[in-house]
């Protein structure tokens, strides 16, 4: 196996609330009266550890609240862990000197899942598309043009185009003024958060195969995040699968969709709708996911899991190897 | 009970911008039967949701129904006066938007809205449309019905919410009810549970369901019948089975196979070249034919609807039909 790209090692991002000063008063009031004072804090991401090897396709599903667009936007570098550590090709970033740690961070670039906003509208594609090049002094002297002009057309879009605003165009075509944003400065590394989310379908499969060929063109390496079991089997290598800010199970690909492991897994896998099924009768997990606010102790799905054993109340399940390169966090498997 | 709860013909909607005529209906015929669920399936601006408005009477200037009949249980509803278009408009024909956060008032309680939509069609007490709310809370599956009844929209999460908005569309037991992209906003797990109401819903009680959507794979486990839409018309329609496993339509072809799981894990998706065209500026003829693997100097006139099949139609000159066994 090729070398780790990127390796999150025990990492957990907690969010919790700011308070202004009458909040802090009162909190310290009663704090001195001897009343209880509890701190709101969300865990979006629970001590995680996750290696992205060179050339590797990752799929990281779950639903809504789980946790991946923060673990994606740690590996891009737009948001510090609260503990833990994100090593890029084996060195820690935050331990790194400041240019070193800005040099390892322009290596990781993000595509994001709405094309409408995440374009400035006032600006022209050029400019888009040239401004972090520019700043980071990639572009060679009076080659700026034939350097824009190179990024549009590898993302499939026309240069004679790029003095147009954002609004000029359509949904798939934003989507690859995106990508043109992202590989302008030449990274080795690409965390797609939903990225084809917002896409209509044969418009879908446009930009999914662009990521295909850029891939074995740029020898990229992908943290492709998404709630889509059906583009993250096309495309990945490897899935992990979250749910409430932890890796509940982690596997090659074809191993997780032919045999999974985790409970939650299996339902997931139950109820992704698929074109080849004929009058199905749906039926589904029960209840909603909980609020990360307050998530139930010990294995987080055991409220809704149809395995459940009191162990499971109590104790969060640790991820354990099931089979080569396949780990599962399910108390079943050690009964 | 005649079997067919609506029948449109010919529908077209029509809307006047600066930049010209926009047909973002034109010309759509089809029916649903009783406790029938079809799929009218396209991608964005194809006309699948101004064709869910026009049924409903809720097209806003500068769009107008132009033409068409549309008839609900046989009555043609288009040349009906507002009031009882309003009438038969959340009693015997409901509809369920995309987003829950936008239909409910954030700052009523569900009870409140509920019971407004009770009493907007029925001469009942208080106490009887509370009553109503609640079963219809119960019945698409929210916990605890009668405590929930006095919360605000926000207490819910957006699975929950469109059950609401779910609840309140099956306040009057309608007997057709148009659902447009319902549940594209939720996730997985919950758009199962919905899936499995709604089809509870259709089997049950014998309401007509139109389910617009742009997800083939949520219509190929939910639908009877499909309607592929494309540009304002409806390039071809038949059972669920006949249109996703032998496609006619070169469209319709190219739909599904631009859908993930129906290709090789890793190989190059099949995908259509171009995009949707902008109605202003269709091409002439068969608005598909400049996408079109098949098109040819024939495809400039207007392909009319035929039929070869019962319940299968498609407006195609070139249609694909050898399928290999």
């Amino acid at each position: 196996m090729n070398a780790p790209v990127i390796e999150l090692r025990g990492v957990s991002k907690r969010f919790g609330k700011t308070y202004d000063a009458a909040a802090r008063l009162a909190r310290g009031l009663r704090r001195s009266l001897g009343g209880e004072v509890k701190d709101q804090v969300v865990r979006a991401v629970d001590n995680i550890d996750l290696t992205i090897h060179k050339g590797e396709v990752v799929g990281l599903v779950g639903e809504s609240g789980c946790g991946k667009s923060t673990i994606g936007r740690m590996v891009a570098g737009i948001m510090p862990p609260s503990d833990g550590t994100v090593h890029w090709h084996g060195r820690d970033i935050t331990a790194m000197p400041l240019d070193a740690m800005r040099r390892a961070t322009l290596k990781v670039q993000m595509i994001f899942q709405d094309p409408y906003a995440s374009l400035n509208p006032r600006m022209r594609v050029e400019d888009i598309v040239g401004e972090a090049p520019r700043v980071h002094g990639m572009i060679p002297r009076g080659e700026e043009t034939a350097y824009i002009d190179a990024q549009l057309n590898r993302a499939g879009l026309d240069p004679a185009y790029k003095r147009r605003y954002p609004h000029q165009f359509s949904g798939g075509q934003r989507q690859r003024i995106g990508i043109a944003r992202a590989l302008a400065v030449q990274p080795e590394f690409l965390v797609c958060d939903e990225a084809v989310a917002a896409l209509d379908v044969s418009i879908q499969a446009q930009i999914l195969n662009l990521f295909m060929d850029l891939r074995e063109q740029l020898d990229l390496t992908y943290l492709f995040i998404s709630h889509d079991l059906g583009v993250v089997e096309h495309l990945s290598d490897r899935v992990v699968i979250m749910y409430l800010g932890r890796i509940v199970e982690e596997a090659p690909a074809e191993e997780i969709f032919a045999r999974s492991n985790h409970p939650y897994t299996q339902a997931l896998l139950a109820e992704v709708p698929r074109i080849d099924t004929r009058k199905r009768a749906f039926t589904a997990i029960k209840g909603e996911i909980p609020s990360p606010l307050n998530p139930p102790p010990g294995c987080h799905f055991h409220p809704r899991c149809p395995h459940a054993m009191p162990t499971c109340r109590e104790v969060a399940p640790a991820l354990r190897e099931v089979a080569p390169g396949h780990r599962s966090a399910c108390h079943l498997n050690t009964l | 009970m005649s079997g067919m709860t609506l029948e449109v013909e010919n529908l077209s909607t029509h809307f006047a911008t600066r930049a010209g005529l926009v047909k973002a209906v034109d010309g759509v015929s089809f029916h649903v039967n009783r406790g029938e669920i079809l799929g009218l399936v396209g991608e964005s601006g194809s006309g699948k949701s101004v064709t869910g408005f026009s049924l409903i009477g809720l097209v806003d200037p500068p769009g107008r129904v132009a033409s068409g009949k549309i008839l609900f249980q046989g009555r043609d509803i288009t040349a009906l006066p507002e009031e009882e278009r309003r009438a038969l408009r959340g009693n015997r024909i409901a509809m369920i938007f995309q987003d829950p956060m936008m239909t409910l008032n954030p700052v009523l309680r569900i009870d409140t809205q509920m019971m407004e939509t009770v009493h907007a069609h029925a001469k009942v007490s208080n106490a009887e449309a509370r009553a109503r709310s609640r079963d219809a809370l119960g019945m698409v599956g929210i916990p605890s019905p009668e405590e929930r009844l006095s919360a605000y929209p926000h207490q819910f999460s957006g699975g929950m919410r469109q059950r609401v908005a779910i609840a309140i569309a099956l306040l009057h037991r309608p007997d057709l009810i148009i659902a447009d992209e319902p549940t594209t906003a939720l996730d997985v797990t919950i758009q199962a549970q919905i899936l499995a109401e709604v089809q509870k819903l259709a089997r049950e009680v014998g309401t007509a369901l139109i389910w617009i959507t742009h997800d083939l794979s949520v219509v190929a486990g939910l639908a009877d019948r499909i309607a592929v839409m494309y540009a304002g018309r409806i390039v071809e329609t038949g059972s669920v089975t006949d249109v996703l496993d032998r496609p006619m339509h070169p469209y319709t072809a190219g739909l599904i196979g631009s859908v993930p799981s129906r290709n090789k894990r890793g190989a190059r998706l099949s995908q259509i070249p171009g995009m949707t065209p902008s109605l202003i500026d269709l091409p002439v003829g068969c608005a598909f034919r400049t996408r079109c693997p098949r098109a040819d100097t024939a495809c400039a006139a207007d392909p009319p609807e035929t039929s070869t099949v019962p319940g299968r139609a498609l407006r195609c000159f070139h249609p694909q039909l050898d399928f290999a066994a």
